[in-house]
Formats: C-alpha cells, sequence, structure tokens
C-alpha cells in the first residue's frame, strides 16, 4: 500500500483540480509522440503523425489524450487503491494493447514537462515530486498484470 | 542512443542563444529540483554545510553545471574530444555515478518548461533532450 503525505494528497487534488484536461492531455500526448517518435508504432491508425505540426492538429491525437486524463482522473479519485483501480485498465494495455510498459514512463515525464509549463513557478520541487511520485504508482499499476 | 542530426545541433544552438542569459538561474534551478525531487543525490553533497536546496553552495554548483552545458553546446560537432577533461574529472575525482546524469538532465528539461513554455515547444524538446543524453555519453566516457 502507497503511503501518502497530507501534501501528497492535497498537491495531486489540486493539480488535477486546476489543470485542464482537454489541454493537457492532448498536449502531453502530441509532446511523448515528438520526443519519442517510437511511440507512435501504438497509433497506426492514426492518421498523419508526419511532423510535430500534424501531430499537434491531428484530432484523434487530442481526443486520446483527453482520454488519457480522464483515465488519470480515476487514481486520484482512489489515489489509495490504484493497483486494484487499474488492474482492468493494465489488463486491457497488455493484451489487447500489446504496449510496452516502459513506454508510460516516457509518456509520465511528458506530462511532467507539460504540467509545469503551466503550473509555472507553482511547480515547485516538492510539487514535483509529489507529481512524480503519484505517475510512478500508476505506471507501476498499469505494468502490474502483464505477463 | 541516436547521434545529432544537423537539425538537432541547429534547433540546441537557436534555443541556447535565447536561453543562455538566464543560464545561471537555470543551473541552480535545476540542481534544487534534484536535490529536492532526488534526495538521493544529496549523497555527493555531504561535503556542503548546508544540503538544502536553496543553499550558496547547491546555486553554485548549479552555476557550474550549466556553465559546462554551455561550453558543450560550442563542442556539438565534437562532444567526446571537447568533454574529455571534464569527464576524467567525473570519472577519477568526483566519480558520479553516470545515472545521475539523466536525472539532472530531467530537470533541465523540467525547468525549461517551466521559464520557457513557448519556446520549449517538442521539437526543441526533442533536440535538447538528444543533446543532453549526448552530453551525459561524453562526460561517461572516461570512466571505464
Amino acid at each position: 500500500m502507497v503511503e501518502w503525505t497530507d501534501f501528497e494528497r492535497n498537491t495531486i487534488q489540486d493539480i488535477f483540480s486546476r489543470i485542464e484536461y482537454d489541454v493537457v492531455g492532448p498536449a502531453a500526448l502530441a509532446r511523448c509522440l515528438v520526443v519519442y517518435p517510437w511511440t507512435q508504432r501504438y497509433f497506426g491508425g492514426f492518421g498523419n503523425l508526419y511532423n510535430a505540426a500534424a501531430i499537434k492538429g491531428n484530432p484523434m491525437v487530442s481526443k486520446h489524450g483527453t482520454t488519457i486524463l480522464n483515465g488519470l482522473e480515476r487514481a486520484v479519485k482512489n489515489m489509495d487503491d490504484i493497483t486494484n483501480t487499474y488492474a482492468e485498465l493494465s489488463v486491457l494495455h497488455s493484451e489487447k494493447l500489446h504496449v510496452d510498459p516502459d513506454n508510460f514512463k516516457l509518456l509520465a515525464d511528458c506530462l511532467t514537462i507539460v504540467v509545469a509549463a503551466q503550473l509555472g513557478n507553482e511547480f515547485t520541487g516538492e510539487v514535483q515530486a509529489a507529481f512524480q511520485k503519484f505517475l510512478a504508482v500508476v505506471v507501476s499499476a498499469l505494468g502490474r498484470q502483464y505477463r | 542512443m541516436t547521434s545529432l542530426t544537423a537539425k538537432d545541433k541547429q534547433t540546441v544552438k537557436a534555443f541556447w542563444a535565447k536561453v543562455s542569459g538566464k543560464s545561471e538561474d537555470i543551473g541552480a534551478a535545476a540542481v534544487a529540483r534534484m536535490l529536492v525531487v532526488y534526495p538521493q543525490t544529496k549523497t555527493y553533497f555531504s561535503h556542503w554545510q548546508d544540503q538544502s536546496p536553496h543553499s550558496a553552495a547547491a546555486r553554485k554548483h548549479g552555476i557550474t553545471v550549466m556553465m559546462g552545458v554551455g561550453d558543450a553546446v560550442t563542442k556539438i560537432d565534437d562532444l567526446k574530444e571537447g568533454l574529455k577533461e571534464l569527464s576524467e574529472l567525473h570519472a577519477f575525482t568526483l566519480r558520479v555515478d553516470p545515472g545521475n546524469f539523466k536525472i539532472l538532465s530531467h530537470n533541465i528539461l523540467v525547468v525549461m518548461a517551466i521559464m520557457f513554455p513557448t519556446d520549449f515547444t517538442p521539437d526543441v524538446h526533442v533536440s535538447l533532450d538528444k543533446f543532453l543524453a549526448a552530453v551525459s555519453l561524453a562526460l561517461a566516457e572516461k570512466y571505464r
């Protein structure tokens, strides 16, 4: 069981209440597809991912980015049981989507960078630590059911 | 991983030209962040009286690191040769585990995102990430 301090709990709730899912989600996914282009392998059906501008303007990327953030909200609302909350999602990513779990960390890093840009100086070291800890737990839970 | 393309080098140089005026603040912020988010990195600084992230020693160290990064930009065409002495320093004297280069690089990128949110586009991000990885590799060259 993950132990969360009050500061960490409050920080995570605060961040997710402040960010716009349909801005941060698309920005993070687009950034991931540009910075780590091999992640594009999972989005063959998304059409034009030819360059950064195309990726940024791609409506399927935007929609999926928002979907991801909504998925993260489930962990935000169940911080004391993220592993079980994500059991089905983990099976989905493993057995249906066949996503290499190393990719979750890449997206997590892009999410950190996008949220940092959004929050500016309010994204202090302490806030970053809490956010990265939360994402590490999410990443671990998503990789849990892989066999 | 992959070597720097001509476009990467151009992107890094152009971005560095924009941000180098704030290099001291960037370095200090990146080191401070690293000490907070990755507390295991403090083990390298047990000789500091004050190990807090915003101490004078931490700031000075951030400035030193960023001067190294700026120097690396000028040597971008041959980092292995250009950073030879710095590599020897890190290998034989400082003996910093190279895993930490990745950690500091990540925090430099986070600081760039905070300080230059419009300029730090995904295209700049990928080139800078590659550059910092190449610098880290060059720094680890003399280790063994």
